[in-house]
């Protein structure tokens, strides 16, 4: 009774205080629609519901972003086609369809808040690493199902707070992603608190799927799978979990004393004698709001790295399966892995040069600094050089892939410059500084996202997604993001400023004509290209959207390793049933055994025993 | 399809599921505490001299409650060494006491913070203050008009930090007694609650969030101790891995105490 019972209704922990079945017995219990896709506790499952989120949240951050680009092109000018329906919606911020400088300001730290939490986040760390780490390891499940489940209700209270912030008096929380204080707090709206009460769900969730992560990777293991016989990716993703587990609470931390500052009236990050708009505040005093940006980007940066070793994860596994040979370097990666994790925690502070920390402070940040480029070097060299000699297969997931390299290349390079205190304290707050980080997480983190979505989309529906339109998708995508994210190093280096809702206008040469280092004519010309840029950028994603539906049902059908690859993901059922493997896997080998020698095929599952190639050695003999 | 480890260790590791998901929980929550104890650090470096509080906590107070939440770490100990054993009415007379303990300890805490709420410091148009518990005030008490008096228990004193240190000879010896003042002399007047200043606002923040922790695990704790029978019957070994686990979290939730009230009372 019990094995068809374990078939298939959602997992429930045997021997549970309060499970007693009193149902019919041995009666093929179907799930319904809630107990399938809402309160699932399969890792599979929430994988792909925080997946389908994400790219929600992920389509509706690039929404903001096209408005704020027009706004930046036409500043003044009311929106085309969406601005009734944005006057309609948001009211008075959107007069007349135009975009204020007030909701330019929320659109903008909704932007970023969106596309890092609930966006890139989710879906490389909680929607790739639920879906792929089990299956990879050789488990079952997570390690605590039902605590997933918790992880991803969280995540989808945070969101809807953060979208019904947009709607309440005052909009959205307008002081930027990284909520400084003393300005959020004495912006007059509500927003700053729905964030924080937003961003406390997105932690809790993100902390419940980090202590998950950490367990199931530590205990469930299958045999013989060793610390070194790990596939990178999950490597990737564990040293990942750790940065979420420390680096997220003192934000949380953060959070909390300035949702205190905003409702309570406590002073944490408001300085003694604080004046706004000509009036003295009535508030104690004698908070710090230094102390704020310590706290922030004691998390903000190990963000940076939460946001690109999954991504990194996703691009080795694809690169070892389409050079058809060992990856190299897999112990450097490894260790690079560890290296990275550790130092991202002691560099945060390399966000403040500008704040008057004091040089001494300054020097020491610069140095954690360029020694974590180092690691980062390593493994993109690994896989450069895991390139080399291969015979590669083309293919949309390998060409999302390959894009990465050059990509995230340019915005690491780009970002030596930033990490030099005195090259900063240029730069700090340009279009250079956006430019930079947006080419590590928009063409670096989001093709590799891309590349792993058509990766394991077979894996997850049985079908391939559709060759031709995945080649138009990353040829139309590399294109414009490059139009979009390259004139922006240039603005930056004239000496644009960001976060500026009017484009700059006020400090063009055409405005001001005497004024030294004005902005000309041709910075400023950039800003339509720009627009047009992004403009077409979301048009290259309309390809992507219908690959997607349309090939659950339509696409073409294949078998469970239609890709030959060697990690147990590829070594169960397809889609893989609840429980994941018929039978517990025995891992033998090293996750990158492809073109072995004197095998059959040109790769060599992790658990295929190792008698099924002797026979084959004995053959090559005679 | 069963989770393995759920109850038994594996192997390699030593520990059953559970025990390393609390560890690591509880290394997210140091990380949390750690944040806010060096907000406090940050804070009280940066006040201006003389204007960081001393001795505005009841020390007497302070150290029963030390006391209770040692107690209850005890019999928390023994409460899962009586599991260990296999004798659960030991088990549920050791976890009573720390149910008992734990509320006492938030009674104690709701009354030192109620006490500070009737707290006020009031300053009066001639540029001094009038510092005390509220005694009451005047039905027709408005503040904004301008009408009714205010009567507190406490001084008056000329320079606000004489209010800050409350440990000093002078502080010691000053009279308190019933003071009452109009409304028409008052500039602004407000209580010792989180906006008072750095230091109400750290220390309010700091326990809240403490006694929170401490509210969080005597639910857990009552839940076992109230519907543990049935699993107890059926899985002991698995019911007293709980009572391990969340007996973990409690001993870090009394450790974070043992910090704060040096920190807070003593300093």
């Amino acid at each position: 009774m019990s094995s068809t019972v374990q078939q298939f209704p959602p997992f429930r922990e045997p021997q549970s205080d309060h499970a007693h079945d009193d149902h019919g017995h041995g009666e093929h219990h179907e799930p319904n629609f809630w107990q399938k896709y809402i309160f699932s506790t399969d890792h599979k499952v929430i994988g792909i519901q925080y997946g389908f989120m994400a790219l929600c949240f992920m389509l509706f951050g690039f929404g903001l972003m096209l408005f704020m680009r027009w706004q930046i092109a036409h500043p003044g000018v009311p929106v085309p086609l969406f601005g009734p329906l944005l006057a309609k919606i948001l009211g008075q911020p959107a007069a007349g369809g135009a975009i204020s400088p007030e909701l330019y300001n929320s659109f903008g730290a909704m932007h970023g808040t969106i596309m890092v939490f609930l966006g890139v986040v989710p879906l490389a760390f909680a929607a790739f690493g639920n879906y792929v780490v089990p299956l990879m390891i050789g488990a079952p499940d997570m390690t605590f199902p039902r605590i997933n489940m918790a992880s991803f209700h969280a995540f989808f209270l945070g969101g809807v707070v953060m979208l019904v912030s947009f709607f309440i008096p005052g909009g959205a929380a307008q002081a930027g992603w990284t909520s400084y204080s003393p300005l959020a707090t004495t912006i007059p709206t509500n927003g700053q608190a729905f964030w924080l009460v937003g961003m406390v769900l997105l932690i809790t969730s993100s902390l419940l799927g980090a202590v998950n992560f950490i367990a199931t990777i530590i205990q469930l293991r299958a045999p013989g799978m060793t610390w070194m016989r790990l596939p990178w990716f999950v490597w990737a993703q564990f040293v990942t979990a750790f940065i979420l587990l420390l680096a997220f609470p003192p934000l949380e931390a953060a959070g909390v004393l300035q949702l205190m500052d905003n409702v309570a009236g406590t002073s944490f990050f408001l300085p003694t004698g604080l004046a706004v708009g000509d009036q003295l505040v009535d508030r104690s005093g004698g908070g710090s709001p230094l102390l704020w940006q310590h706290l922030f980007w004691f998390l903000g940066h190990p963000e940076v790295y939460v946001l690109i070793l999954p991504a990194m994860g996703i691009v080795i596994e694809i690169i070892a399966n389409n050079t058809r040979k060992p990856i190299w370097g897999y112990k450097s990666l490894v260790y690079s892995s560890l290296f990275v994790g550790f130092l991202s925690f002691i560099v945060w502070a390399h966000h403040m040069y500008l704040t008057g920390m004091g040089q001494k402070i300054a020097t020491f940040f610069q140095a954690t600094t360029m020694i974590i480029s180092i690691p980062s070097v390593i493994i993109l060299t690994c896989m450069f050089l895991s390139l080399w000699g291969g015979s590669i297969r083309i293919n949309t997931p390998m060409l999302f892939a390959l894009g990465f390299l050059p990509m995230f290349g340019i915005g690491g390079l780009t970002g030596l410059p930033l990490g030099l205190a005195a090259a900063d304290l240029y730069l700090h707050d340009t279009y250079y500084i956006i430019a930079h980080f947006h080419y590590v997480v928009a063409p670096g983190t989001i093709f590799a996202l891309f590349a792993g979505v058509y990766f394991w989309f077979p894996k997850m529906t049985g079908r391939k997604m559709n060759e031709f339109w995945g080649r138009v998708h990353f040829w139309c995508s590399l294109a414009f993001m490059n139009i979009v994210f390259m004139p922006m190093f240039a603005q930056g280096i004239k000496g644009m400023l960001r976060r500026m809702s009017d484009g700059a206008v006020n400090y063009s040469a055409a405005r001001v004509p005497n004024a030294i280092d004005a902005l000309p004519g041709s910075v400023m010309q950039l800003n339509g290209v720009i627009l047009w840029a992004a403009i077409c950028l979301g048009i290259a994603q309309i390809p992507f959207i219908i690959n997607l539906f349309w090939s659950i049902k339509h696409g073409e059908k294949v078998g469970t390793n239609p890709w030959g690859a060697t990690t147990l993901d590829w070594q169960t059922p397809t889609p893989p049933p609840h429980g994941n493997f018929a039978h517990e896997p025995h891992v033998v080998r090293g996750p990158y055994e492809y073109s072995a020698p004197n095998h059959a095929t040109d790769f060599t599952p992790q658990d295929e025993p190792e008698s099924s190639s002797a026979p084959l050695n004995s053959n090559a003999h005679h | 399809m069963e989770i393995p480890y759920t109850v038994q260790a594996r192997p390699d590791t030593g520990l059953y599921n559970a025990k390393l998901g609390i560890w690591l929980f509880l290394a997210s929550e140091v990380m949390l505490f750690g944040g806010l104890f060096s907000a406090y650090v940050l804070l009280r470096v940066g006040a201006e001299p003389g204007m960081w509080p001393h001795g505005w906590l009841n020390v007497t107070l302070g150290t029963i409650n030390t006391l209770l939440l040692a107690l209850s770490a005890i019999t928390t100990l023994l409460a899962w060494a009586a599991c260990k054993v296999r004798d659960f009415t030991k088990f549920k007379i050791f976890h009573a006491c720390t149910i008992l303990l734990a509320l006492t300890f938030l009674g104690i805490k709701s009354y030192e913070y109620h006490d500070k709420l009737i707290h006020y410091e009031i300053k009066l148009n001639n540029g001094t203050f009038a510092d005390g518990h509220l005694v009451e005030k005047s039905p027709d008490f408005d503040l904004a008009k301008k009408t009714g008096t205010v009567t507190l228990h406490g001084h008056i004193v000329t320079d606000e930090k004489e209010l800050m240190d409350l440990r000093s000879p002078e502080a010691k010896s000053a009279k308190h007694e019933e003071v009452t003042v109009a409304a028409t002399d008052i500039k602004s007047m407000g209580n010792y609650g989180p906006r008072h200043n750095t230091f109400t606002a750290i220390y309010f923040t700091l326990t809240g969030l403490h006694a929170l922790h401490i509210f969080g695990g005597t639910l857990v704790i009552f839940y076992f101790w109230a519907f543990g029978g049935a699993m107890w019957k059926t899985d002991p070994e698995r019911f007293t891995n709980r009572i391990e686990v969340s007996g973990l979290f409690w001993h870090f939730v009394d450790l974070v105490w043992i910090f704060l009230f040096p920190v807070l009372y003593l300093t």
